[in-house]
């Protein structure tokens, strides 16, 4: 497989939200609105990034039997710096995000990437994978999120779209909303891979 | 060659053909449903009309539409859509935004209805599943009431009934009639159950599912009724207000979503009835029979396994 190929296959060919169905936890929790989406895909890129360098790096010397306590151990390490970071640097975020920014730590897809990628192959190959995958998993954050957003809020990243009259779908932004926004847009990507195929 | 005509016909079962069929069984539905319709009409007037005609067009066509983009067989003819539509429409208020009646008739269709498969793979009933998107989506245009004729903004009954009585609560014979506020076609006992009795002679739907509904919340109100020292008008306000006829005759019996064995249709009545009460006097909604029924509409597939009748001359497992 070409480098160029490990880093687009995670956008499109194997989008962990969207033909994976990966990480479905946190993309029904928080995809209430664009700023969210953008925040929550740019924390998991941060930590799978490091994360896929750090085991990449140590997958000689991690021994076999006890590899995925160590992968735990080395994502979650990841996770809390970007939590105290995010606390920090941008604590609107920190608190809409909540408890999902811990919970990266047991996040499918990280440990997924480390486990079928990252232990198997070399330093630069698996930040070009990071990458793909974490550029892949925002972009579908932000499609989902933007949907549920200008449907169920009237907005896009806080802007509002229609007049002061306009009523949006308040089921949208609430919980049914996630599944139902999801379920359509995977099936309307199911469709069209069927005719593109 | 010998005559054909005099030899033995060799098929398969059934050999017992009933003339029923999906559009005529559908087709009685709706004839179940004009009473109420015409004292919607008489009630709420435009108010009325306008909404039933934007639910059952957008129903149609969102059907007829979805069909075609999802290459099945476009089944329009068969009348369920239009049932769904006017189900819909009289689980709204008087008044309703146009736009909106016809986005949860869009709804009711498409997500309630043919993502799951199309008629009689849908888990929820449909018309519900419209409702309870309206009303999570726009709640205050859903809780907007008119009275009846005179057409001002009021409180239902049984919204009076949760606030206090703070305004006069309609007699008996003012809900009995239909002369109260409330969505468009549920606020006439008498009408429904016209509907409802043409239904059960001509046996589409089954007694047991509206009579253990409605004797069950008819019971529960009574006993909490005394306990209160309300007496004996109080369970019959419970049960000739808010949607509980409509939902008992029309809702809950429908053919898909409800259970298929005797036992469970009863146990589904008793279900209903109870989640209905209890939402009504512990939950944060004045009325519950819409998701009440949507709750058992979860459990059906669950109380039709487990009442499934005993195959003749097997013995029960010594589990």
């Amino acid at each position: 497989m070409s480098l160029a190929k490990e880093f687009s296959k995670g956008i499109v060919s194997d989008n962990p939200l969207f033909r994976l169905t990966l990480g479905m936890c946190p993309s029904l929790a928080i995809t209430t609105s664009v700023a969210n989406g953008i925040g929550m895909g740019a924390a998991f890129t941060a930590v799978l990034l490091a994360s896929n360098i750090a085991i990449s790096l140590l997958r000689k010397i991690i021994p076999d039997s006890i590899r995925i306590p160590c992968y735990i151990v080395i994502i979650a390490s990841f996770v809390t710096i970007t939590e105290m970071v995010m606390h920090a640097y941008a604590p609107a975020l920190f608190k809409s995000l909540g408890i999902f920014i811990p919970l990266i730590v047991v996040n499918c897809i990280i440990l997924g990437r480390a486990e079928a990628f990252a232990s198997k192959n070399g330093v630069f190959a698996s930040v070009l994978d990071a990458l793909g995958m974490g550029v892949g998993y925002t972009l579908a954050l932000v499609i989902v999120s933007t949907v549920r957003e200008v449907l169920g809020a009237g907005t896009f990243y806080g802007i509002p779209l229609g007049g002061a009259s306009a009523q949006s779908a308040l089921i949208m932004i609430l919980p049914p909303g996630g599944f139902i926004a999801l379920g359509c847009i995977l099936a309307l990507l199911n469709k069209l891979q069927n005719k593109t195929r | 060659m010998k005559n054909q005509e005099n030899l033995l016909v060799i098929s398969s079962s059934p050999h017992v053909h009933a003339p029923d069929s999906v559009p005529s069984a559908m087709r009685d539905v709706l004839i179940a449903l004009i009473p109420a319709f015409l004292l919607s009409l008489y009630y709420f007037r435009f108010e009325s009309l306008f909404v039933i005609i934007t639910c059952v067009a957008a129903a149609a066509l969102s059907e007829m539409i979805c069909q075609k983009i999802m290459k099945r067989e476009v089944t329009i003819t068969d009348n369920s859509a239009i049932i769904t539509g006017v189900l819909l429409a009289f689980c709204l208020p008087p008044g309703f935004p146009l736009w909106m009646a016809a986005i949860g008739a869009v709804v009711s269709i498409v997500i309630g209805k043919q993502f799951f498969g199309g008629l009689g793979y849908n888990i929820f009933n449909p018309a519900l599943i419209g409702r309870a998107f309206l009303v999570a989506s726009w709640p205050l245009a859903m809780t907007t009431w008119l009275a009846p004729i005179d057409g001002v903004s009021t409180a239902t009954p049984l919204g009076i009934l949760k606030e206090g009585a703070a305004q006069q609560l309609p007699t008996l014979i003012d809900a009995f009639t239909g002369n109260i506020a409330g969505s468009l076609g549920e606020t006439s006992v008498i009408a429904l159950l016209i509907g409802g009795a043409y239904l059960l002679y001509k046996r589409h739907i089954d007694w047991r599912i509206p009579f253990t509904y409605i004797g069950t919340v008819f019971v529960i109100t009574a006993l909490v009724g005394f306990s209160n020292g309300e007496g004996l008008w109080y369970p019959f306000f419970h049960i000739f207000t808010g949607g509980l006829m409509l939902g008992a005759f029309f809702m809950a019996t429908d053919w898909v979503t409800s259970p298929i064995t005797k036992k469970g249709r009863i146990i589904f009545g008793l279900g209903c009835g109870l989640l209905t009460v209890l939402i009504r006097l512990k939950g944060g909604y004045p009325e519950g029979v819409c998701y009440s029924i949507l709750l058992m509409n979860i459990l059906t597939p669950l109380i039709d396994r487990y009442t499934k009748d005993r195959v003749f001359g097997r013995v029960k497992s010594h589990a």
